[in-house]
């Protein structure tokens, strides 16, 4: 299906292309807007895709439906590639991206893919990354948890959602970096699938910390069962979640953001390009996207066409150095 | 007393015209979903996710909607087990073990009859212990840990040797070669890609979909043309006579308490996080195999080897739905769709959700009771239907199938790349039949094969390398010296059932030995 679907698509963005050369400032409208979820109805990228999507529409900022397609594989990867090599034109396509996608751009999980090879739109929104303990841990701070994995790396195992060299793991890495732990291989990570995983095993006292995003935690930090010790994000974040201390107030430099994003195909038109980062940027400022944020534990992050590009950019060349002192 | 109350408020949620339709709806959709090969409950949840929410749908009436597709689509799955030997989704494996030698003894509407009688024991049992347990039983949930977990599996594959197969070798060869398919793709520890020759569709590694698809429905059509339509492989379906439709009373008291033990066993398989619905009717066969099974007549069309697997899995079905909605970790693949609905519909599932969204919960606990009464009410009286398939003659219905995996599959995964690979299985598939090794544990080792892995790797790095870290808690013993026992005693009591096998076999002509 997706063949044919492209085939169209590719006729149908030829046809406006040329419609446009003919109109005079003819502004760029999709036909059939679509939006590829990297991965199986459930995720992160599916909700992205969904959540813009429907929004976007109920607006009134794109024409028609936004159709999702899920095209799973290769943590991205089957996604990342099918657009660089088969749909590199489609002016009416978007892809659902986060820092999983600049993670695995990073250390290369994408087999011969670079982040160049496509254009990066817009940013909708943060999930922040979250460090916890089990309510009943004898930690109580960021530095005191730190402080026993330098003394005894091997006494603290700490869970994240994903796996080794992935986003979870790196996050404690940059906050054991930050504190001043050279050796960060000594960590110790154990990676489960997915953060709901990790988290019961902090309840089950399999492990003694949790590496997460906020919308992970949210639910039992409600409930009382788990405390967050530290939050990964510049400044405390705002309504429920501002009795999360962060760690740049216990004086460890660490900010760690799941981003949540959209990419293009490269050959994307620049007035597709322009209308796409308009739309995604107008959804963005709206009231009823802050109340989808809100909802979703979602922290702003508003990043647009060239800004978001070189955000993308920066990050993947910080994980890049990172990942390079872990292997080393 | 509270408890009921919750229960009846849900009731007055659930009892409006609207959700009453909603759920027969579901539960008709979910009946063809879950009959159709390859068509599973997560893929049959998942199509209809659309559906929920361009129908502008609340919270409730959607997941009321989705959850009868769910419970619709575990009782639709024993349907081709019994009449075509292909089970319609995963967990219904084990019902074709002895649903379709009942089905060419003639016995094809008393099967299907009775284990639609099996599904409503096991999946009311399942809401009843949804109802009082779901609070405690995240406790219970929280005692395994990887190595608990490792032994759980370990226990899984101990107790798989004398299942599918009078050959242990064989029986082992296979559940190895799942184990080594399982393998594929990339390490979740490390993100290191396994055996996938740098070739990206292989990186999240064989779909079991994909495999179940084509080790049993693309095998079969490979059987029948290998004999050109002659009279075998799957030809043998002609020769199925329905027989009466209704269960005697007498076989349901005689299945009775099977029914009863293997709902509580299978509610407890769907309650462990990760486990599901396959691992609750896989358990419940062997266990109730072990226990019952005097004169080897399991796998051989023995009604308590259809109400067994039946009820465990429907049970597991209820009971993976404590999890999910008590920790927001889902119990199975169906669940994990769930869940993404929840989350997609503002709800976040996890300790909180009974007193945050009460109406949430107690509506949809009060839809599964109600839509539960409506598969047995649908499923009974419209036996005569299903079994029409059986009139369908191979030459046609051979084609459909073939296209159903095809569309299927393709439908799911959208890659004609998952197609290749299916083809691929179902070549493997017809080979294996032609050595007579068993498809079943292959099946297995391919749905547990990873969790096994990593739950030990995990277990070993929390230990820092200690291997006695697996045996440390007295719940992994206990899971370990039950895996033995297991593992054992088909040994050792092993020759004692062969002669009496063999004598039974001199008794009665006809010991087809199914795979």
């Amino acid at each position: 299906m997706l063949n044919t679907h492209s085939f169209r698509k590719g006729v149908a963005g030829t046809f406006v292309a040329l419609a446009m050369v003919g109109g005079p400032a003819l502004a760029f409208e999709p036909e059939q807007p679509e939006c590829i979820a990297p991965a199986n109805p459930g995720g992160g990228w599916d909700f992205t895709c969904r959540q813009v999507g429907k929004s976007l529409q109920d607006q009134g900022l794109i024409p028609s439906t936004m159709q999702v397609v899920n095209l799973a594989g290769g943590g991205g990867g089957v996604a990342f590639a099918e657009v660089v090599n088969k749909r590199n034109d489609d002016n009416d396509l978007i892809v659902a991206a986060s820092s999983a996608t600049a993670t695995r751009l990073a250390t290369g999980a994408y087999p011969g893919n670079t982040m160049d090879q496509v254009r990066w739109l817009a940013s909708v929104g943060a999930d922040y990354g979250v460090i916890a303990v089990a309510k009943d841990s004898p930690i109580t701070s960021l530095t005191e948890l730190l402080d026993q994995i330098k003394a005894d790396p091997r006494s603290v195992a700490v869970a994240g959602g994903s796996a080794v060299g992935g986003w979870d793991h790196l996050k404690v890495l940059i906050a054991a970096k930050e504190y001043g732990i050279d050796d960060v291989r000594a960590v110790k990570y154990i990676a489960f699938d997915g953060g709901g995983e990790a988290v019961t095993q902090l309840l089950a006292g399999s492990v003694q910390a949790f590496t997460g995003d906020v919308s992970e935690a949210k639910g039992f930090v409600d409930s009382g069962d788990v405390k967050v010790i530290a939050v990964l994000a510049p400044e405390r974040l705002p309504g429920e979640f501002a009795d999360m201390p962060t760690a740049v107030e216990q004086g460890v430099n660490a900010i760690g953001a799941n981003w949540r994003g959209f990419y293009a195909p490269k050959g994307m038109s620049d007035e597709a390009y322009d209308y796409w980062v308009a739309q995604i940027g107008t959804l963005y400022a709206s009231s009823e996207w802050k109340d989808v944020m809100a909802n979703n534990g979602l922290a702003p992050l508003d990043l647009q066409g060239a800004a978001f590009e070189e955000f993308v950019s920066k990050s993947v060349a910080s994980i890049t150095e990172l990942t390079a002192e872990i292997t080393k | 007393m509270d408890i009921l109350a919750s229960l009846g408020d849900g009731f007055v949620v659930a009892f409006t015209l609207q959700n009453l339709g909603l759920a027969l709806l579901g539960c008709f959709l979910g009946t063809i979903m879950g009959a159709l090969p390859g068509l599973g409950p997560s893929n049959g949840v998942a199509i209809l996710i659309p559906l929920a929410f361009t129908l502008g749908l609340p919270p409730t009436p959607a997941l009321i909607l989705l959850t009868s597709v769910y419970y619709g689509a575990m009782y639709g799955g024993r349907i081709s087990s019994i009449l075509l030997n292909i089970p319609g989704d995963e967990p219904a494996l084990m019902t074709t073990l002895d649903g379709y030698p009942m089905a060419q003894q003639g016995r094809a509407g008393e099967a299907l009859a009775l284990s639609g009688v099996a599904s409503f024991v096991g999946a009311f049992l399942a809401t009843w212990g949804l109802v009082f347990l779901a609070p405690q039983l995240v406790k219970v949930a929280l005692l395994f840990g990887p190595a608990e977990y490792f032994a759980l599996f370990t226990l899984a594959f101990a107790t798989l040797g004398g299942i599918a197969s009078t050959n242990q070798a064989k029986a082992a060869f296979a559940a190895a070669l799942g184990l080594g398919i399982a393998m594929i793709g990339v390490d979740g520890q490390t993100g290191v890609p396994r055996f996938s020759f740098g070739e990206v569709h292989l990186y999240d590694g064989i779909d079991f979909l994909v495999a179940i698809v084509g080790l049993f429905a693309l095998s079969e059509v490979l059987v029948f043309l290998e004999h050109r339509g002659e009279n075998t492989g799957a030809d043998a379906a002609k020769k199925v006579v329905i027989g009466r439709i209704t269960p005697s009373f007498a076989l349901l008291r005689h299945c009775t308490p099977t029914m009863l033990r293997t709902s509580v066993l299978g509610f407890v398989a769907g309650v462990l996080p990760g486990a599901g619905a396959s691992l609750g009717s896989f358990i419940s066969y062997s266990m109730e195999k072990r226990l019952v099974d005097r004169n080897g007549t399991f796998g051989k069309g023995d009604p308590r080897g259809v109400a067994a697997p039946e009820a465990g899995n429907n049970a597991a079905a209820g009971g993976a739905l404590v999890p999910m909605l008590a920790l927001g970790v889902p119990g199975s693949g169906t669940t994990a769709v769930l869940l993404a609905v929840l989350l997609a519909l503002n709800i976040t599932p996890g300790p909180l959700l009974f007193t945050q969204n009460p109406d949430v919960v107690w509506g949809l606990i009060a839809a599964l009771f109600i839509g539960n009464f409506m598969l047995l009410a649908m499923n009974i009286p419209m036996v005569g239907m299903f079994t029409r398939v059986l009139m369908v003659p191979p030459r046609i219905l051979m084609p459909i199938v073939a296209m159903v995996s095809f569309v299927g599959i393709y439908g799911i995964s959208g890659s004609s790349f998952d197609l290749l690979v299916m083809v691929g299985f179902g070549v493997m598939g017809w080979v294996l039949r032609k050595l007579d090794v068993p498809l079943v544990p292959i099946i297995l080792g391919i749905l547990l094969g990873n969790a096994m892995e990593s739950n030990m790797r995990r277990a070993l790095t929390i230990s820092d390398g200690d291997w006695s870290a697996l045996v440390a808690s007295p719940l992994s013993i206990g899971l370990w010296l039950v895996a033995l026992v297991g593992f054992v005693l088909p040994i050792v009591f092993g020759r004692v059932l062969r002669q009496r096998m063999a004598l039974a076999k001199l008794k009665e002509e006809e010991g087809e030995v199914i795979d």
